[in-house]
């Protein structure tokens, strides 16, 4: 299935998600088309359920979707898409079609088939059809609500470094679409590790192409009677780059193969840590090698390295998963290291 | 694109299977080996270790078993190498031997030679060192001016080999030799040959490293007379068979597992109760480690379908020297514990070891400046 999604998606997304699709998303528009054409080829719904009409696709699979969806810098929720219909599949709700989106960060209580509360830092909120979180449901425990994003009271627009809608939402009263309540094994936490998991691709896609872009130009730019791809000065770090890159590359896909049917908290982690260095060291790379030209609002450069520097911050930055990693390889000790670092789920780490 | 070089590759289960006995067997065989010599990773010697490996079965994992080995596989040796790494277990007598030696001598040999050399690896009994670098030739190693020229049916040999890890305790050294014109091209009229370094003519003198310790050497051929069938591969063909064992020795986990006793002690220094910087470094390098694995696993994968994958042991190489060598750094800035050479806690004394061998990972195997040229040339930059 990966090969067919990884060939269908690219081929896609080179068409439809040029420079002039991702700047026109950041002047407030909606890119309709693209998302019509991501919609009809069945991506959305990629980790439904077969019987719901999806593909029942794990983590291990979709990958190669995430990853196209940074690789493309696409100004739409698709990843975001994915991760809810995921979810909703899990707790055996109908996936939604439309355009679809998550609140990792909500304050929401679910009473008698109604919610209030606030939805916060919500992927291309004021723009989709359809918004999950996870609510408190009156000693039920936390729940799965579906919202229509019609039903909001009020949205607080807000946008990440790279231009993208990060809005607030806030609900009274709402009538709920569909909701059901978190099945054991999934913490409330599900969307944020789950937020994080996707970055960690999109990330690792982002670079790929950052790398791609930047080893040409320094093959084809001329300083000094020579292409600067050949002072050794530029080729030494260029390899950080590639390593770095390939470094994200592998966390990312590991996090994804060790998640395919439940979250690996630490693969995810690890992923995101590994993702976020990665997107430091070569944004700051790629803008050295391209000197001013990179600089600019025309050249494409920057849609890549300003999405780096968003993406590595949202669903935690490296600091906090660091940290939280740190405070159980503390607990385990020295000699508890090693093994925690070489077995393949970290017990009570799944989500 | 070479990024997609990297691609994830879970341990198979029945390789994942022997991990629980390796670790039981290290348990039980070095419960008094202290930290500080666990610090030493796999510039340890200790031959009678050696040959209980080879006695259980993991030494030779990747090679013929009707040459003694156990055919279990680059995976399954790849587990066995890395408890043994990680539990800073004294494997520096057998390991250029069962790294790379042998698998060379399986690839380039003929069946005599095979069985020659081959069983005794096996068994944890017979050692190798890589004579490469030479006073003039570092980094450039096509450089190389040390000779085997014709001598009736045999090889005479002469020049000067340095900076040979091992030769001291080694049996038998793989040499690079200029066995053709130097006019030709540069990569051209080199071969390798397998020198027995107990013959006439050879002088091994161990040089002191900065901490005093004797790991690398210098050595000397005087006339020294190889049998014919010393020559190892083909002649002329000595630069692309160095090139094909680059990938096994740049790619393995002793790239980036080398300050793993000096991980440990700092965590217990550390304690249960980390501040926030101490949490968020400690787990920054777990992270760091975790992904340095899972790329090393990756080329593995590669090499197991018998792959070329040195541009990727490169970045393997690269990227895990620069952890290891981060380590004594991070130790002294997560901890108010200087390092003492003598005396002081295991912490300390394993801070002082590894404080000064760091230089060294990022030289020996390749230099960082070199890898760094390799992996550019890969993008398509040279």
């Amino acid at each position: 299935m990966r090969e067919l999604f990884e060939s269908t998606i690219e081929r896609l997304l080179a068409d439809g998600s040029g420079s002039e699709t991702v700047l026109a998303s950041e002047g407030g528009v909606w890119s309709a088309t693209l998302w019509d054409a991501i919609e009809d080829s069945g991506f959305t719904l990629a980790a439904a359920p077969e019987s719901l009409g999806g593909a029942d696709a794990g983590w291990a699979d979709l990958y190669v979707i995430a990853r196209a969806a940074g690789r493309y810098a696409v100004p739409l929720p698709l990843s975001e898409a994915l991760l809810a219909n995921w979810l909703l599949g899990s707790c055996g709700l109908e996936p939604q079609s439309g355009s679809l989106s998550f609140a990792a960060n909500a304050q929401l209580t679910l009473s008698a088939g109604r919610v209030s509360g606030v939805l916060r830092d919500v992927p291309w909120g004021r723009h989709v059809q359809t918004v999950i979180a996870i609510a408190d449901n009156d000693g039920v425990g936390p729940s799965l609500v579906v919202l229509a994003r019609s039903q909001a009271q009020g949205i607080e627009q807000s946008l990440n470094v790279a231009g993208e809608p990060r809005d607030t939402l806030f609900f009274n009263n709402a009538v709920v679409v569909d909701s059901a309540p978190l099945p054991n094994g999934l913490s409330s936490e599900v969307l944020h590790l789950g937020g994080a998991l996707i970055r960690s691709a999109q990330i690792a896609g982002a670079l790929t192409r950052l790398l791609e872009m930047t080893s040409e130009y320094a093959g084809q730019r001329n300083q000094f009677g020579k292409p600067i791809g050949a002072f050794q000065a530029i080729q030494q770090q260029l390899a950080v780059f590639a390593e770095q890159t390939a470094a994200a590359n592998i966390a990312a896909q590991a996090a994804f193969v060790q998640s395919d049917r439940a979250l690996n908290w630490f693969a995810i982690a690890v992923a995101k840590v590994s993702a976020a260095e990665a997107a430091t060291q070569c944004a700051n790379i790629a803008h050295a090698v391209h000197g001013a030209i990179g600089f600019t609002q025309e050249y494409a450069l920057q849609l890549y390295t300003r999405r780096l520097w968003a993406w590595r911050g949202e669903f935690g930055t490296a600091t906090r998963w660091s940290q939280q990693i740190g405070a159980q390889v503390c607990a385990v000790g020295g000699d508890g290291f090693w093994p925690l670092l070489t077995q393949d789920s970290v017990s009570g780490a799944s989500a | 694109m070479a990024i997609n070089e990297f691609t994830y590759s879970g341990i198979p289960a029945e390789a994942e299977a022997l991990r629980a006995e390796v670790r039981e067997f290290l348990a039980h065989t070095l419960a008094d080996y202290p930290p500080a010599l666990r610090a030493q990773s796999w510039m340890g010697f200790d031959a009678s270790f050696s040959k209980a490996l080879g006695a259980k079965g993991w030494l030779g994992m990747a090679l013929p078993r009707e040459y003694g080995g156990t055919q279990a596989g680059f995976f399954a040796r790849y587990v066995v190498s890395e408890e043994l790494l990680a539990a800073g277990a004294p494997v520096s007598a057998h390991w250029i031997a069962d790294r790379q030696s042998g698998p060379l001598i399986n690839k380039f040999g003929t069946h005599a030679q095979r069985d020659r050399y081959l069983p005794a690896i096996c068994r944890g009994e017979s050692y190798f060192c890589i004579g490469m670098s030479e006073p003039g030739s570092g980094s450039d190693l096509a450089s190389i001016r040390s000779t085997a020229v014709r001598d009736g049916e045999g090889w005479r040999v002469n020049g000067q080999k340095v900076w040979t890890t091992n030769a001291h305790h080694s049996h038998y050294m793989i040499a690079l030799l200029r066995t053709g014109d130097k006019q030709t091209a540069r990569h051209e009229g080199m071969s390798q040959f397998i020198v027995d370094l107990r013959l006439p003519g050879i002088t091994v003198r161990p040089i002191r490293d900065l901490a005093g310790g004797e790991h690398f050497n210098e050595v000397f051929f005087d006339d020294v007379y190889l049998a014919d069938d010393a020559l190892i591969g083909s002649e002329g063909k000595g630069w692309e068979q160095v090139t094909a064992e680059l990938a096994f020795e740049r790619s393995g986990p002793e790239r980036f597992l080398s300050s793993m006793a000096l991980i440990k002690t700092m965590i217990d220094a550390i304690g249960t109760q980390p501040d926030a910087l101490q949490a968020a470094e400690v787990g920054r390098l777990a992270a760091r480690l975790a992904t340095l694995r899972n790329m090393s696993l990756a080329v593995t994968a590669q090499l197991a379908s018998g792959g070329q994958p040195a541009w990727a042991a490169s970045c393997v190489k690269d990227l895990g020297n620069a952890f290891e060598q981060d380590i004594p750094e991070l130790a002294q800035r997560l901890l108010d514990i200087e390092p003492r050479q003598h005396g002081g806690s295991d912490h300390a004394q394993v801070l002082a070891y590894l404080t000064q061998m760091a230089p060294s990972f990022s030289l020996r195997g390749g230099t960082r400046e070199i890898l760094r040229g390799i992996i550019a040339r890969g993008l398509g930059l040279r």
